[in-house]
């Protein structure tokens, strides 16, 4: 038999042609996440948003990403060039990577709805998200100005006291499906998805994420109005796309973790299994992206030094009496 | 098997070097990442699939990036050492013999030894991670919740001693006022303060 087509190589085969089908569908979902959110942003603020390239403006992506391409690609003289030109791409790659894991629909047999089907599936999502950090942090300080220097510290600070509150708050739910395979939790929500149960541990987990992945109202990271641009400030063109798409990405990966842990994943609901498992699924990271939006549109920036008090007199303790209350629950009720 | 192998150590050991021979202490963290990356691909292939995952999360996630904080507060703009390090004392060099010496001897004994892989030891091999298999996540914290409780509860406490030593140590050494007496004090400052300031 020819060695191309041997069962092993057909399986290495089938995961290269996952990964592809997967980078397109990321790549093409992040260009129509920015579209919606700036028609969105531009409804709740009384205007139109983008309505110019195509019809409805549905071909701004393309323009934009055109214009990232075309623009000159600066590197400051007092950058450290090396770093400078790595940050972007740790950011990128790392927020790619996750979704090697994250399954998408109900696993058929044979076959599942995922790169790899990981059994420490949450922990490898949450280790690989813990490294692009560094993308953000080296690229702040490889700059070699001011700004991004100040950005990028407060990153690393936002990071590490956030991931704690948001570690405390997936451990909730991985004690009620007694499980860290991501296909295990969601069949294990089958018939009450954990949103109720970890009512607490959710509402944590959304704060946590939007300010994991700097968003408004926590982007102190990039804070336009104090740090000019924030870590990305001297990045131009293609290289400033990378950041872009990256911070993108890990919307919809956190948007991805919470239908997965909280919302029941691919579960239908109210019995319509008519539509399949992915469309309900991509429905409630829909559902959250919106939330996302609305959240920027709706709240002012909080100041720095509430960020971190919030961060650790607020939500890591709530999130620690979460944890134990859980665990005391599961425990007396074996 | 040996191929991968080979090359993540190569890519260990070259990883390390850069670490220690890298001139910006940046550069350095960046080839720590990379060693920690790499160490944690060495743990999935030994099937050792929580150690991987607790690799990444504590010591690139947690550790490495309270390095990356300071540096760049405490470095930034400051040009590498021009001059080089200093000259290598005398003792250096029968110190590296002796090392050389002790590291054949672990070479010595490890060739004498193969180690074993999982699952030529007898244990299942599987999906990683499931229970009943070598390095997963539930048998990992079955056994450190049972037969090693003690210890890991005893490296906890020393933790905690560790934490509150570091805050003795760099604390200022103003004895503790509760918050509300401090205000009440600074209020009566600042009145007794206007009041003086009206009597002029």
């Amino acid at each position: 038999m020819n060695a191309w087509l041997s069962p092993q190589s057909s399986l290495w085969w089938a995961v290269l042609i996952k990964c592809g089908v997967l980078l397109f569908v990321v790549i093409t979902s992040f260009a129509y996440a920015m579209l919606f959110e700036r028609k969105i942003i531009g409804w709740m603020q009384l205007r139109p948003g983008p309505n110019r390239v195509g019809p409805w403006g549905l071909l701004q992506p393309l323009v934009d990403a055109l214009k990232l391409i075309l623009k000159e690609d600066l590197t400051p003289k007092t950058a450290d060039p090396l770093i400078y030109r790595l940050a972007p791409f740790i950011s990128l790659v790392t927020a790619f990577s996750v979704y090697a894991v994250i399954p998408f629909s109900e696993p058929g047999p044979g076959n599942v709805w995922a790169v790899g089907d990981v059994n420490a599936g949450i922990l490898v999502i949450l280790a690989i998200t813990s490294i692009g950090v560094y993308g953000i942090s080296l690229g702040g300080w490889a700059s070699g100005s001011k700004y991004p220097l100040l950005g990028s510290v407060r990153s690393t600070a936002q990071m590490i006291s956030y991931e704690l509150a948001m570690a405390m708050s997936l451990i909730g739910v991985l004690i009620l499906a007694g499980t860290t395979s991501l296909v295990g939790i969601v069949n294990s929500q089958a018939k009450l998805w954990f949103f109720i149960p970890q009512f607490v541990g959710f509402i944590i987990y959304v704060v946590t994420a939007v300010a994991e992945t700097n968003r408004a109202p926590f982007d102190l990271v990039e804070a336009d109005a104090e740090l000019v641009g924030g870590f990305n400030t001297e990045y131009s063109g293609l290289r400033f796309g990378l950041f872009f798409i990256a911070e993108y990405i890990n919307m919809l990966t956190v948007s991805c973790i919470a239908t997965l842990l909280f919302l029941g994943g691919w579960n239908a609901v109210g019995g319509l299994t008519m539509i399949p498992g992915i469309g309900w699924f991509l429905l409630k990271v829909a559902f959250f992206m919106f939330v996302y939006i609305w959240l920027r549109a709706t709240f002012p920036r909080i100041r720095y030094d509430r960020l971190m008090a919030f961060g650790w007199k607020v939500l890591l303790p709530v999130a620690t009496l979460n944890l134990v209350i859980t665990a005391f629950v599961v425990a007396v009720r074996g | 098997m040996t191929i991968a192998f080979w090359a993540l150590a190569v890519l260990l050991v070259a990883s390390a070097m850069f670490v220690i021979t890298a001139k910006k202490p940046v550069h350095s963290v960046a080839g720590l990442l990379a060693h920690f990356f790499f160490l944690a691909i060495t743990y999935f292939m030994l099937s050792a699939e929580f150690l991987a995952v607790i690799q990444l999360i504590v010591y690139s996630g947690a550790i490495l990036m309270l390095f990356v904080f300071v540096i760049a507060l405490l470095s930034s703009g400051v040009a590498p050492f021009s001059v080089g390090p200093d000259r290598l004392p005398k003792i250096a060099a029968p110190a590296t013999l002796i090392v050389a010496v002790l590291l054949g001897f672990v070479a010595y004994g490890i060739s004498r030894e193969p180690i074993v892989l999982a699952n030529e030891h007898g244990v299942a091999a599987g999906p990683v991670g499931a229970a009943g298999v070598f390095g997963s996540v539930a048998d990992f914290g079955h056994a450190l919740f049972t037969t090693n409780l003690l210890p890991f509860e005893i490296t906890a406490f020393i933790l905690m001693v560790a934490v509150i030593g570091v805050i003795l140590l760099a604390g200022d050494h103003v004895p503790y006022v509760p918050t509300r007496r401090r205000a009440r004090i600074v209020e009566r400052d600042m009145r007794e303060a206007i009041v003086r300031a009206g009597e002029e």
